[in-house]
């Protein structure tokens, strides 16, 4: 209880935040932390709901980013059109890989390898056709304008990750009121026992994967429309998979904030670590793993768990 | 069909090194049950070893390999009873998180510490050749290939025919059993993964001759290496030899057939083919 009044206050102060400051700075950092906690609440959904850990997020957010920016660039379509068929790209495929992944009941280590290995057949995919930009890349050109989904005032694009995260924090507290969310955590829990009440484990994991795809993919599109450029690399490669899935881990799995948590400490971290070190590639992820590990010791139920505790004793 | 043999011949040759590197994995998984996503890492790390081994010492890969094998168990040893185990609480998906964390961890300071630049050795007999009839090959891939076979046998001995791995075995079987009749489980634990680390260490000093390193090969090996592991049956060592070698050739055919970069797809198909059509591999799936 008292991690979600904490929650819904620390959504509530971020959403104040350009108000506050003009800082580029500050507005970028913020905004970038809500991006990957709304990529991290989409792996919350089905890893920390659904038990259900994927190593290969990037595959949905990598469509999201790419079917946006493909669709506006090769076939004319309008900015928004674009978003939204971008985003049910995203939640079909994801419904795809559920059916067919949870159909031949792959699960733990096996889960986490085939996602990995879908994103990097993805990864390839996209960097080897000219359709999909090949080695450049896919991007949109600048035409600022509401129309095209394009902001000059970076606030227009905070505000509308900040509504997206608290509709991302309303699902999962969904969820957690729901049937089909306690069906899911019914699953995490003990599949056996789930499947002998009457659940049926593939329907449901199949359409928390599907969700949890959408939502992935809207944050593939929104940084699509903020940066007019994804590549390859960043769109699929692992070290968007792997932000994916520290969020939630470090902020509290299967809690409707902890991926918000983590996003913004990880964040803070990364930043300090870029100052400290000048911008040496690779530390902040150094810092990542450590802090990963660290966690799983002391707190492996994340900030939140934290939170709990306290609570509790 | 002039190019077909040789392509398979090559195909076999980095097969061997394949296996070589699932073998360890293999190990792992079937003793531990988890898989080792740092596994690529510590090969990255191994193959960073031989270079400056050769750069700095002057020693050829081939002479600094028994030094890498005593090496990289202890590193695997520690490492699994100071950090994976410390951190994970013994829960399975937390072992698998925080393998993950390892290998970010060893990356980026390899990325640090080295940069990205590409380095390769120089050795003397890196262009001589074996003549066998139907392909020629490399002499450093005609060795790697053999010592390949035969650490797989070593290997395969020692698992089978020795107390360790008798204590091995009845740890991957029955852990609290195993306890009880006064096995140190942590220590056969780690134990298993310092063997399949210095695997790692083999393949290395192997590879180093006719390869390259960076910080990033590990990950392009990890996993070929789960592949080859998915492939012929998680836990099967003779799963995890013709699996490699299976491999090897795949990816040779399909580059030969379909271009460098998509070649590799032909490597992802058929592990999201194999995990979905036969989860359990070619060899089913038990230790020894």
């Amino acid at each position: 209880m008292r991690h979600r009044v904490f929650g819904a206050a620390l959504l509530a102060a971020l959403g104040v935040v350009p108000l506050v400051t003009s800082s580029e700075f500050w507005l970028t950092f913020f905004l970038m932390a809500l991006l990957f906690a709304l990529l991290g609440q989409s792996w919350n959904v089905l890893g920390g709901y659904g038990g259900q850990f994927s190593f290969g997020h990037a595959l949905f957010f990598g469509l999201g980013a790419y079917a946006t920016g493909i669709l506006q660039v090769r076939h004319g379509v309008p900015a928004w059109p674009a978003a939204i068929a971008a985003v049910a790209i995203a939640a079909a495929v994801g419904a795809a890989v559920g059916a067919l992944v949870f159909r031949y009941r792959l699960r733990g280590s096996y889960f986490a390898l085939v996602t990995l290995a879908f994103a990097e057949v993805a990864r390839i995919l996209a960097a080897s056709f000219d359709y999909t930009g090949s080695g450049f890349g896919i991007l949109i050109a600048l035409a600022p304008g509401a129309g095209n989904f394009q902001f000059a005032d970076r606030r227009v694009f905070y505000w509308l990750a900040w509504a997206l995260v608290c509709l991302g924090c309303l699902v999962a507290l969904w969820l957690e009121r729901s049937r089909f969310g306690a069906r899911l955590i019914a699953i995490r829990e003990n599949e056996a026992a789930a499947q002998a009440l009457g659940i049926d484990p593939l329907r449901t994991k199949t359409l928390a994967l599907a969700l949890s795809g959408g939502i992935a993919g809207v944050a593939g599109v929104l940084y699509m429309q903020i940066f007019l450029f994804a590549d390859s690399h960043i769109a699929f490669g692992p070290t968007m998979s792997v932000e994916a899935l520290l969020a939630p881990i470090i902020g509290g799995l299967g809690t409707a904030f902890g991926p918000l948590l983590g996003a913004i400490l990880l964040h803070a971290l990364g930043e300090v670590a870029r100052h400290a070190t000048g911008g040496a590639p690779g530390l902040s992820l150094v810092l990542y793993g450590v802090l990963l590990i660290v966690m799983l010791r002391f707190l492996p139920d994340g900030i939140a768990g934290l939170a709990r505790r306290r609570a509790r004793g | 069909m002039s190019l077909l043999l040789p392509s398979i011949v090559n195909g076999l040759t980095t097969g061997a090194i394949y296996a070589l590197v699932a073998l360890g994995l293999t190990l792992i998984y079937g003793v531990l049950h988890i898989i080792n996503f740092a596994h690529g890492s510590l090969l990255m790390l191994a193959l960073y070893a031989a270079f400056f081994a050769k750069t700095l010492l002057g020693l050829d890969p081939y002479a600094a390999l028994p030094l890498l094998l005593l090496g990289f168990f202890a590193l695997g040893y520690a490492l699994q009873r100071w950090v994976i185990d410390w951190a994970s609480h013994g829960r399975d998906q937390n072992i698998l998180l925080v393998t993950l964390g390892l290998a970010l961890v060893i990356d980026n300071l390899a990325l640090f510490f080295w940069t990205s630049t590409t380095r390769t050795i120089d050795v003397p007999y890196a262009f001589e050749v074996v003549d066998l009839g139907v392909a020629l090959v490399p002499l450093p891939r005609a060795i790697a290939f053999v010592a390949a076979l035969v650490l797989a046998g070593l290997l395969w001995a020692l698992v089978g025919w020795t107390d360790l791995g008798k204590a091995i075995r009845a740890v991957a079987r029955e852990k609290e059993g195993a306890r009880l009749v006064g096995i140190r489980v942590e220590h056969i634990y780690a134990m298993s993964f310092g063997i399949g680390t210095a695997c790692v260490a083999a393949a290395a000093c192997l590879l180093l001759p006719t390869f390259y390193v960076t910080p990033q090969v590990g990950y392009a090996f990890v996993l070929v290496a789960f592949t080859t592991v998915v492939l012929g049956g998680m836990g099967s060592f003779l799963g995890a030899l013709v699996g490699g070698l299976l491999l090897g050739v795949v990816e040779a055919l399909c580059g030969l057939f379909l271009g460098e970069s998509l070649g590799q797809i032909g490597i992802f198909a058929l592990f999201i083919l194999v995990l979905l059509l036969r989860p359990t591999g070619l060899f089913g799936a038990r230790l020894a």
